[in-house]
């Protein structure tokens, strides 16, 4: 019942009416409104590998509302050293919660743990497969800024190889019509198949290694960590690393309301001189994951939000 | 005489039992392998390899006797021979005809191709599945994560 796995599981619809909610949750989320919508509920963090930033914004998204969290961390790893198999975590799990989100080592573990449980699971990040709530915050951060998600120009920039995080985005964005700007070194592109499913989407890709004259027309730039362990040696690294070094100087001349994007933690992508810049979005970007967990969360639990949360109008 | 019924009368025929044609060449061995026949603790069998065919190019010919296969069993083979003409022989001649029934998804038929996959994890109870989503040419994608399956690899995944 209502798991989020993959962003298929939500129709263009589905993401509009989840993303007006989070709009609506938003004073509730910064502490302004208390709103207990999930009052009684709780919710099992399941992570079988570390991610602070993931599990800490799904436990405030659900505290934010009034439900309860349980961490099973440290259930995982020594059910796990004991040898048990997923399967049987999770049932013994979705007996103690109302809805389970799962962070896995193994692509599919998400599904499959859904399939297991008569909870709904979140799927909060599944090896190098899917990270719905990723990509649903992001748009999120879009749609924030330029009022809709349809028909940006977005630049993809760094890592466009390994990063699920961007996979799953660029999926997102062609089907709401946004050409992508892919902008990586050789080495780093966006995997072959992927670049054929979303042209076969009707995606309109632009392919380059050159950021800066990438900049002027942007709607969002959307920057990633280069990893050094994909370089087989420093000299490489240090030379692709810094050829996607934002600078606040570079801003210049770009769309007034042109948006900096990356899902942290930064290198040093992003010089800190972009952070006092009209354009950098990632800090609330971060923000944004617990407001549009909230959103999910009520969603997945099918709990409607009220509209006039603090009595606006 | 045809080239269809030459080939069949390369080996004689079988009292009772089950006769596989239009196996794509090269492939019987994989079929035995899904019907679970050792070779050492068997009934008797009999395999034509890679004779010529109108329909496939070459082909391959599998007879089991004294042993009836099952739809459910048969079905096991649209993975490598979704074409497959099946004859059950009951005293030498024809006593039902079968074929391959391509449903929408294929259970502890193979695994998933990709290590990481949840599905190859040691012990997890759930099913092996893979969803069909195109028989021609055949195009099957794991139900757990998602990833379409190259054909080639997944024949050495057959459980
Ligand atoms: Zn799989």
């Amino acid at each position: 019942m209502n798991s989020l796995i993959t962003m298929n599981d939500l129709t263009n619809d589905d993401i509009h009416r989840i993303l007006l909610d989070a709009e609506k949750l938003l004073p509730v989320a910064k502490g302004n409104f208390h709103l207990p919508l999930l009052k009684g509920k709780i919710l099992g963090n399941l992570f079988f590998e570390p991610s602070t930033r993931t599990r800490m914004s799904f436990e405030t998204a659900m505290k934010r509302l009034g439900g309860d969290v349980i961490n099973l961390g440290a259930v995982a790893s020594s059910s796990v050293v004991k040898g048990e198999t997923l399967h049987d975590t999770i049932r013994m799990v979705d007996g103690y919660s109302d809805i389970i989100a799962l962070r896995h080592p193994r692509q599919g573990a998400a599904q499959y743990a859904s399939d297991c449980a008569k909870v709904p699971i979140a799927n909060a990040g599944d090896g190098a497969g899917h990270h719905p709530t990723q990509t649903m915050l992001d748009l999120f951060t879009i749609k924030q800024a330029h009022g809709k998600i349809e028909k940006l120009n977005v630049v993809l920039v760094g890592d466009l190889r390994f990063g699920r995080t961007v996979h799953s985005l660029s999926y997102a964005l062609v089907r709401f019509g946004c050409k992508l700007t892919l902008v990586s070194p050789e080495s780093l592109r966006l995997p072959e198949e992927i670049v054929n499913e979303l042209k076969e989407q009707g995606g309109e890709l632009t392919i380059t290694e050159d950021l800066k004259p990438q900049l002027k027309d942007a709607d969002v730039v959307y920057m990633t960590r280069i990893q050094k362990e994909r370089f087989p040696d420093d000299d490489e690294y240090f030379r692709v690393a810094g050829i996607y070094k934002l600078v606040a100087n570079d801003l210049a001349s770009v769309k007034k309301d042109m948006i900096v994007m990356h899902p942290l933690p930064r290198v040093d992508e992003i010089n800190p001189d972009v952070d006092s810049t009209r354009h950098a979005a990632y800090f609330e970007q971060a923000f944004n994951g617990v407001v549009t967990r909230m959103a999910l969360l009520c969603d997945m639990l099918n709990v409607p939000i009220p509209e006039n949360i603090g009595g606006g109008n | 005489m045809t080239a269809d019924e030459q080939s069949m009368r390369r080996v004689t025929a079988i009292r009772n039992g089950t006769v596989i044609d239009h196996i794509p060449g090269g492939m019987v061995l994989q079929a035995l392998q899904i019907f679970n026949v050792d070779g050492r603790h068997s009934n008797p069998i009999s395999l034509v390899m890679n004779v010529p065919s109108r329909k496939l190019g070459t082909k391959d010919i599998l007879k089991i006797e004294d042993r009836e296969l099952t739809q459910e069993e048969l079905d096991r083979l649209a993975l490598i021979a979704p074409m497959a003409s099946v004859s059950i022989i009951r005293n030498y001649s024809v006593a039902e005809k079968l074929s391959i029934q391509i449903g929408d998804e294929m259970i502890n038929v193979a695994h998933c191709i990709y290590s990481n996959c949840i599905s190859n994890a040691e012990r997890e109870p759930l099913p092996h599945r893979l969803k069909v989503l195109k028989t021609s040419p055949m195009t099957l994608q794991c139900h757990y994560c998602g990833r379409i399956q190259n054909l080639d690899r997944l024949v050495n995944n057959l459980l």
